[in-house]
């Protein structure tokens, strides 16, 4: 590793009203290093990013940038001082080309000479392999491209330090190794990195040093490439939590649910469009539909639980026409539904957990003509926090009071005590603690065994490579092939990610 | 430096207090509003909130106003439960006066328990089909309630004034716009002899109770609830909005059309152009006043009551002009909204911003 420090922070701490997000954290970032900083949602780390890019101020600490004491006051700051940073959620104007985005970004005089800042953007473009147009419209671009021209403006800004917020999460396999060869270029270049992520293998494979953090502090640092994922992934949670699920093989029986050419029309210009989605869902398997954000999962869940109507083709329950079907009348046939969004939509955030279980579970004898049964509306509500572990106060705990985890498993363990023949599941473990994430697995484990179909929407790989029985990918709106997981490689399935399929051929291979 | 920051969880107490809170401060305006004009400020109160109530005849005028107040904003409650800002309750009142008029003039010589009934029911309806033309508006066009309920209620105003200058105009009422007084079958019975305190504040009375069962115990209160606070949720859980929509306008149609019916069966006793001065729109201050619970718009359409009957005091007591109840009104409502902005939110005194070189004093490590 070169001597040079880059970045040595001090003892930082940061404390909002009712949680010390950062309590005294220590880090170092050599000249040309690739860093990773790892952690469990709310370990701390997006708060760490924003004391270093000047959008929060530290109450105690220091920082110290290539030697000298500093203060950052602002991003601003410290895009002068070299620290370039590319959010999770890009910071672009999608009604600007590309060169406007940059020049956005630089000072005035740069910015005004758009033919030599052309120049520029498509040579350091070129340099690090990320091929990009300054004069194309960012909406034109695909997310991958977007993400690139996040790091050329960095590279523009002559960042030599970059922070990258789990820049992995929005991209397909393919993507990942170009992002990565690019940031190991970066580096031998002398630029440091700062990766932000909790996928550990992808952290094994590209960062030299590591620093783990857990409920604030510091819990541990290692180099990643000679310890185990298992090992980095204890750090992560501490010594007393399950790390994953071991899943028995599936039992597959008769078909339940069979979706022919389904069509749904965008209904807003920033939604998708669903074209000819076809598949079949058996009895007692799981299947998992992977994609980039915004690619139809959320349409296809919503044609499925009902919010939306399909404009062509069919959902069939056990031969039973789904389409004109309320999202009441479906759940009475069986069908459960665990959307993306908890708050706002999985439940109402300011009303008691036991109001949120009416939310969905009337049906199970909760209501009697038109009246609420409170006693027995609270004892379902008990029963699902006791059989799934939810820590809280108890069933009058408001639902935004809960952890993201415990409120995923309340609201997973509420669609599992109706026994449902079918469960449309979306992202049920983003953004969740590795404990819960466990324990959401397993729960949906064990409702395949009993007989249950379910449709696993995800982004994360791991989980479905882990859990589903055959997978296929969702881009534009149109579904690829579904393969069984074992004879299916990630490669494969990052080709069908970016759209690399022929949907005629769906049909066919969904067996 | 004073600073507005968002409290992590939404006061409770202040939630409660914030009503009492507007209260003092209406008052206190008063008392300044009273000097500035030279009155003397401790009789002008004592006339506006304590004279018109220190008797049993001031307590049933009390009543007999309290009686439209509360069912509107019953309706209403259920309207802005679910976010629907139905501003039309005044529409509503004033076609259900216009309904319940047009058939008790037919009856004015018929007698008989059903009489009545039916008078209520043509004011009822009528105030559910002014809702259901805003309900439908919203639910099939998208059209904004707000606007379209505003504007109905001018109409309902202009329909009213074209009946009583024309045909329910009393043919031998020397030209004045009014009805014919109604026939002694189609008049709301007393609850109070001696007073005109009449059953119509029973009707207000069960609405609240109604409003309390339809929220605290039934499900579609709860769905109610639901729409109003998260209409994602709701649309995940399959609550129909337009059904609920249309439950709620037609639940305020009917309880304010109620209440205009029972005005004119009431102290009134025929069709005058001059049937409500403004319960429709007070009746949204008591919603919010009353915190939309039964027991607290039950105790702010009592208090809101007092503002025209006190207002009236001071018209005959000080030579005051009528505007002062609306004055009273505006005030208590713009104190309510400022007051509650401190259920979400708390004052805290800022410290002086910070110097850069503090963030990197030595001193500042030690407390770790």
């Amino acid at each position: 590793m070169t001597a040079a420090l880059r970045l040595k922070l001090e003892n930082i701490v940061k404390e909002y009203p009712g949680c010390r997000a950062n309590d005294g954290i220590d880090l170092t970032v050599g000249a040309g290093e690739i860093h990773a900083l790892l952690g469990e949602n709310g370990a701390g780390k997006s708060t760490l990013m924003k004391v270093i890019y000047g959008v929060v101020q530290p109450d105690e600490g220091r920082m110290i940038w290539n030697g000298h004491p500093v203060t950052v006051d602002s991003p601003a700051r410290a895009r002068e001082m070299g620290i370039g940073m590319v959010f999770q959620h890009f910071s672009l104007f999608e009604t600007l080309t590309v060169a406007e985005n940059i020049a956005l970004g630089l000072p005035a005089d740069e910015a005004r000479d758009r033919r030599k800042l052309d120049q520029r953007i498509r040579e350091v473009s070129g340099r690090y392999g990320m091929a990009l147009d300054p004069r194309r419209y960012v909406s034109t671009l695909s997310v991958g491209e977007r993400q690139r021209v996040e790091i050329v403006r960095c590279l523009i800004q002559e960042s030599t330090l970059l922070i990258l917020d789990e820049p992995t999460s929005v991209l397909t396999p393919q993507e990942v190794t170009a992002l990565f060869a690019t940031l190991r270029q970066l580096s031998s270049e002398g630029c440091s990195i700062l990766f932000i992520s909790h996928k550990l293998e992808e952290v094994r494979s590209l960062c030299h040093n590591a620093t783990v953090l857990r409920q604030g502090k510091v819990s541990g640092g290692c180099r990643p490439g000679e310890v185990s994922a298992v090992d980095i992934a204890r750090l992560m949670v501490g010594d007393d939590t399950p790390i994953s699920t071991q899943v028995s093989a599936a039992q597959a029986g008769d078909v339940l649910l069979g979706v022919r050419n389904l069509g749904c029309k965008r209904r807003d210009p920033f939604g998708t469009s669903l074209t000819d989605v076809s598949f079949e869902l058996r009895q007692g398997e799981i299947v998992g539909i992977a994609g980039v954000a915004g690619n139809g999962q959320d349409e296809l869940l919503k044609a499925l639980s009902g919010e939306i109507r399909p404009d062509r083709g069919s959902m069939d329950l056990d031969s039973m026409r789904m389409n004109a079907l309320s999202p009441a009348q479906r759940r009475k046939l069986g069908v459960a539904v665990v959307p993306e969004e908890r708050l706002g939509r999985g439940a109402v955030p300011g009303m008691s957990l036991a109001q949120n279980a009416l939310l969905t579970a009337s049906g199970q004898d909760l209501v009697d003509r038109g009246i609420i049964r409170f006693g027995r509306v609270r004892a379902f509500s008990r029963e699902v926090i006791r059989r799934f572990g939810v820590r809280c106060t108890g069933e009058d705990s408001t639902a935004a009071s809960l952890s993201g985890g415990n409120l995923q498993k309340y609201i997973i363990g509420r669609e599992a005590l109706q026994n449902p023949r079918l469960l449309v599941a979306s992202h049920p473990t983003w953004g969740v603690d590795v404990g819960s994430a466990v324990a959401i697995h397993e729960a949906l484990v064990k409702l395949r065994d009993e007989g249950a179909s379910i449709l696993l929407i995800s982004e994360d790989l791991d989980e479905l490579f882990q859990l589903c029985s055959r997978i296929g990918a969702l881009c534009e709106g149109r579904l690829s092939p579904l393969a069984c997981t074992a004879e299916l490689s990630i490669e494969q399935l990052g080709e069908w990610m970016a759209g690399g399929f022929d949907s005629g051929e769906a049909s066919h291979a969904a067996a | 430096m004073l600073l507005l920051e968002r409290r992590p969880v939404d006061s409770s107490l202040m939630r409660w207090a914030s009503p009492v809170l507007a209260l003092v401060l209406t008052v206190i305006t008063g008392f300044v509003l009273f000097l500035a004009m030279g009155k003397d400020p401790v009789e002008g109160l004592t006339f506006f909130f304590i004279t018109p109530i220190s008797d049993l005849i001031g307590l049933a005028e009390l009543g007999l106003k309290m009686a439209p107040l509360l069912l509107c904003a019953a309706g209403l409650t259920v309207c802005y439960r679910a976010k629907l800002w139905n501003i039309g309750a005044e529409g509503h009142f004033l076609m259900g006066a216009l309904g319940a008029s047009a058939v008790a003039v037919q009856l004015v010589d018929a007698s008989g328990v059903w009489v009545l009934p039916v008078v209520l029911v043509a004011g009822v309806l009528a105030g559910m089909l002014w809702a259901a033309i805003a309900a439908g508006l919203k639910t099939h066009l998208h059209c904004n309630e707000i606007l379209t309920t505003i504007m109905l209620n001018y109409i309902a105003l202009n329909l009213l004034l074209y009946a009583v200058h024309g045909p329910l105009k009393d043919p031998y009422g020397f030209g004045f716009p009014q009805s014919v007084m109604f026939g002694e079958s189609a008049l709301l019975p007393d609850l109070i002899p001696g007073t005109r305190l009449h059953l119509g504040l029973a009707f207000g009375l069960l609405a609240a109770v109604s409003v309390w069962v339809l929220f605290a115990r039934s499900f579609i209160g709860f769905q109610l609830n639901v729409i109003g606070q998260d209409h994602r949720a709701a649309a995940f859980a399959g609550f129909g909005a337009r059904r609920l929509t249309w439950f709620a306008f037609l639940v305020g149609g009917a309880t304010a059309g109620l209440a205009g019916a029972s005005e004119v069966t009431g102290p009134i006793g025929q069709l005058v152009p001059q049937v409500s001065p403004g319960y429709g729109y007070t009746a949204i201050i008591v919603v919010f006043l009353g915190r939309m619970h039964a027991l607290g718009i039950i105790a702010a359409s009592a208090l809101l009551a007092l503002t025209f009957i006190g207002g009236e005091m001071l018209q005959i007591a000080m030579n005051m002009p009528k505007a002062v109840t609306g004055l009273f009104q505006g005030l208590l409502l713009f104190y309510l909204l400022t007051c509650d902005a401190f259920i979400h939110y708390r004052i805290r005194l800022r410290a002086p911003v910070r110097k850069p070189t503090r963030v990197a004093a030595p001193a500042a490590t030690q407390e770790a």
